[in-house]
């Protein structure tokens, strides 16, 4: 199935995307995938700042390899909307859009005059999609809605890595994409009451939400715990707030983890007396303790001894892969989870599709992403 | 204007996380969730105990995300139970499950099977790795799908060895694609009467995570990204990208010119290409940062533009933050419509709560 095929859910529809970089445009691609027609809204003049942000030194047909997969499948208007005949044309063109995305800061929409009031007047029916870093108000308000630095914010930093270490971020930009996956849930269920209602509605999304409701687990133990601040285990921590054994683990040729797992049965599936010596009581207040114990277990004997072991008897276990490895896998395979995307000169560059199947179908679409204003005359009456 | 899926009734079939959370996300937004558990205990998630927290004897994870829900217990392997269950989909709109692949089969609540008697549903599935393959078989866990994915070679510094993360990214977001795929073929339901089958999985949705990552690498001979000796954050970004030890606290710092750090933090021997040179340029920043607070540095180069923040506690975030954070303690719906976040009811169902009155509702017998 590609996005041009009339049985995808949001066939039909029109998205305008005014956002830039990372957590909205990566809201317009998903709606892209599931059908709709994106159209993105670019200032003359270089465009969506992602096509210049090029990451590793990667470009594909002159703009950076991320913008292409942040991006791929739109078209691409170029209108400067502080000129009041560009912006009359925007606004044509948004009487007849069903959703609309941006993610500048708070206040900027109202000044040039397409906030959620002014648009609403225009076309009761759309849905407004708005991204920020921390809300509207408050006093974060004007800080960067950028990925590290919400993690930074947000306390994230101290869930990962072990005790004895300083913040550590994930290195990849988790709150982007979480954000980006709100904000289509939101305009997806807008939507559903407009074929109800007949009027559209706004739909507001930012960094630090979703940071919140990533750590929803964590942050519910710590208000519930007598907020007792997050404990990383001493080594192999993978959630500070799981028992014993649950964590990473060096066999003697490489990483595996092991999730929930009674501490008896593990002993005995190890054959390791030692263990079963903690009560399963103590499986918390002594983590750290019982995993050293364990540890020492596991690293005498290579990884796939004990993967056999511990797989057949049903205990949660896998070995730690890397991309090289993982890619490799029959489990990779088996998701078909990759497509590649040529542009218009024929540079192609591979990249993962959709995470979502319809129907049994996984959906792709090969498309590059759009030259700046490639699409500008079709959209934009002169 | 009313809650967007208002009058949307949702028959979640899911223990654990990963659909749970999707149909918490639809709960948010309007819809009514039912949850279908087995009457020997419920939701797994009910004993799930992470930290010894409880509430009224059930996990506190249990209640935070199964919060305003109602529950009736089947014993779905009965034929009154089985029976039960076809009625309360039979007058619902959207099901969800995430047992591993071939056991909704068995139970004869499959897609295909629920399509027989409810051509019209908007049915979602969660399996780990999904439904074919050597790793269809295997349990759906947020950690195993972590370490699977490659995921925990890009948080921490060169020499780490694998670094998770600490919070069940795979589950969440696993829920979250589901959640999107069923909003889309409820859209499609409203417009054409057509249901349908939504599916992701942990792996899945592990891999959307990384895409900016494995796009790059892809395309890229396969180098694969490199963490950095000390605060790494991004194994593609140059300098000064990262996570700085400060005379007390620790700052964070996103992209940012070098040409402009220089100026700011008066180091003009701050040369080089960000990327290459990025330890030395590094070590040259951190040198200068130890000298004061995080929080005077988060002031200072704040109000000089440059993109920058204290990493905080969790008590710290909440004394700074303002209203989004209050709003979102305890963790509320991420998702604000109309200008509202919905206020999140305290807790949990007790296992079969509901069961009196949906038996009566639904004429379940």
């Amino acid at each position: 199935m590609t996005s041009a095929s009339p049985a995808l859910p949001l066939s039909g529809l029109r998205v305008l995307d005014f956002s830039q970089f990372l957590a909205g445009p990566v809201a317009a691609l998903r709606l892209c995938d599931l059908g709709a027609e994106v159209i993105k809204v670019e200032r003359p003049q270089g465009g969506d700042l992602c096509r210049s942000m090029v990451v590793n030194d990667q470009r594909l047909d002159g703009d950076s390899l991320v913008f292409h997969t942040f991006n791929r499948g739109k078209k691409s208007v170029a209108a400067d909307l502080k000129q009041p005949a560009d912006l009359d044309r925007i606004r044509t063109l948004i009487a007849s859009t069903d959703v609309m995305i941006h993610n500048f800061r708070p206040g900027v929409m109202e000044r040039i005059g397409l906030d959620y009031e002014t648009v609403r007047a225009l076309n009761p029916r759309l849905v407004y999609g708005s991204v920020s870093g921390y809300g509207a108000t408050g006093p974060w308000r004007d800080k960067p809605g950028q990925d590290l630095l919400v993690q930074a914010l947000s306390g994230i930093a101290w869930l990962n890595g072990n005790a004895a270490d300083g913040p550590v971020p994930t290195g990849f930009a988790m709150l982007d994409v979480a954000t980006a996956g709100h904000l289509v849930q939101g305009i997806l269920a807008c939507l559903v009451r407009r074929g109800i209602s007949g009027t559209g509605g706004l739909v507001e999304v930012d960094l630090m939400s979703a940071a919140l409701d990533m750590t929803f687990e964590q942050l519910t133990c710590f208000l519930n715990d007598g907020e007792t601040p997050p404990r990383r285990h001493a080594q192999g921590n993978a959630n500070p707030y799981q028992p014993a054994p649950y964590g990473l683990y060096h066999a003697a040729d490489g990483w595996m983890a092991l999730a929930m797992c009674p501490l008896a049965k593990l002993a005995e599936l190890l054959d390791a007396p030692q263990i079963a010596d903690f009560p399963q009581s103590d499986a918390f207040t002594r983590l750290d303790e019982i995993k050293s114990v364990v540890g020492d277990v596991l690293k005498t004997r290579p990884r796939q001894h004990w993967l056999d072991i511990l797989e057949a008897a049903g205990i949660w276990c896998a070995p730690v892969l890397d991309w090289p490895a993982f890619t490799q896998t029959d489990g990779f395979a088996a998701l078909d989870p990759l497509q590649t995307i040529r542009t218009h000169s024929g540079a192609t560059a591979r990249t993962t599709r959709c995470p979502i199947r319809i129907d049994g179908q996984t959906l792709r679409n090969p498309a590059s992403a759009p030259v700046l204003g490639a699409d500008t005359d079709t959209f934009l009456t002169p | 204007m009313t809650a967007p899926l208002s009058g949307i009734t949702v028959v979640d079939f899911s223990q654990f996380l990963s659909g749970p959370y999707a149909s918490l996300r639809l709960l948010d937004m309007g819809a009514r969730v039912i949850k279908i558990e087995n009457p020997h205990g419920g939701d797994l998630c009910r004993r799930h105990y992470v930290s010894d927290t409880r509430i009224k004897g059930d996990s506190t994870l249990f209640h935070a995300i199964n919060r305003g829900k109602e529950s009736i217990a089947l014993d779905l392997k009965t034929t009154d139970g089985l029976n039960a269950a076809r009625r309360l989909i039979a007058r619902a709109d959207v099901v969800i499950q995430n047992f591993r692949p071939g056991v909704i089969d068995r139970l004869g609540l499959s897609y295909e099977q629920v399509r027989d008697f409810k051509p019209d549903v908007v049915y979602g599935s969660i399996s780990g790795y999904g439904d074919s393959g050597q790793w269809a078989a295997l349990p759906g866990q947020d950690l195993l799908a972590q370490a699977r994915s490659g995921l925990m070679w890009l948080s921490g510094n060169a020499a780490d060895g694998p670094v998770p993360m600490g919070l069940p990214i795979a589950d969440i977001s696993a829920g979250a694609c589901l959640t999107q795929g069923l909003l889309a073929a409820l859209f499609r339901h409203a417009r054409t009467g057509r249901g349908g089958h939504v599916q992701t999985s942990l792996l899945e949705a592990l891999m959307d995570m990384q895409f900016e990552f494995l796009s790059t690498w892809l395309t890229n001979a396969e180098t694969p990204p490199q963490r950095m000796e000390q605060g790494s954050a991004h194994g593609y970004l140059g300098a000064p990208y990262g996570v700085y030890a400060c005379a007390s606290g620790h700052l964070a710092l996103a992209m940012t010119p070098l040409e402009r750090l220089r100026d700011v933090l008066n180091l003009p021997d701050l040369i080089g290409d960000p990327f290459k040179d990025r330890e030395k340029l590094r070590s040259q920043i951190a040198d200068c940062l130890a000298s004061r607070p995080a929080a005077d540095w988060e002031k200072e180069l704040g109000a000089r533009g440059i993109w920058c923040a204290r990493v905080l506690t969790w008590e710290e975030m909440r004394a700074n933050g303002g209203e989004v954070v209050r709003q979102m303690l305890p963790p509320a719906s991420p998702i604000r419509i109309e200008g509202k976040r919905p206020v999140p009811a305290p807790q949990g169902p007790v296992l079969n709560q509901h069961g009196a009155e949906l038996r009566a509702e639904f004429s379940l017998g």
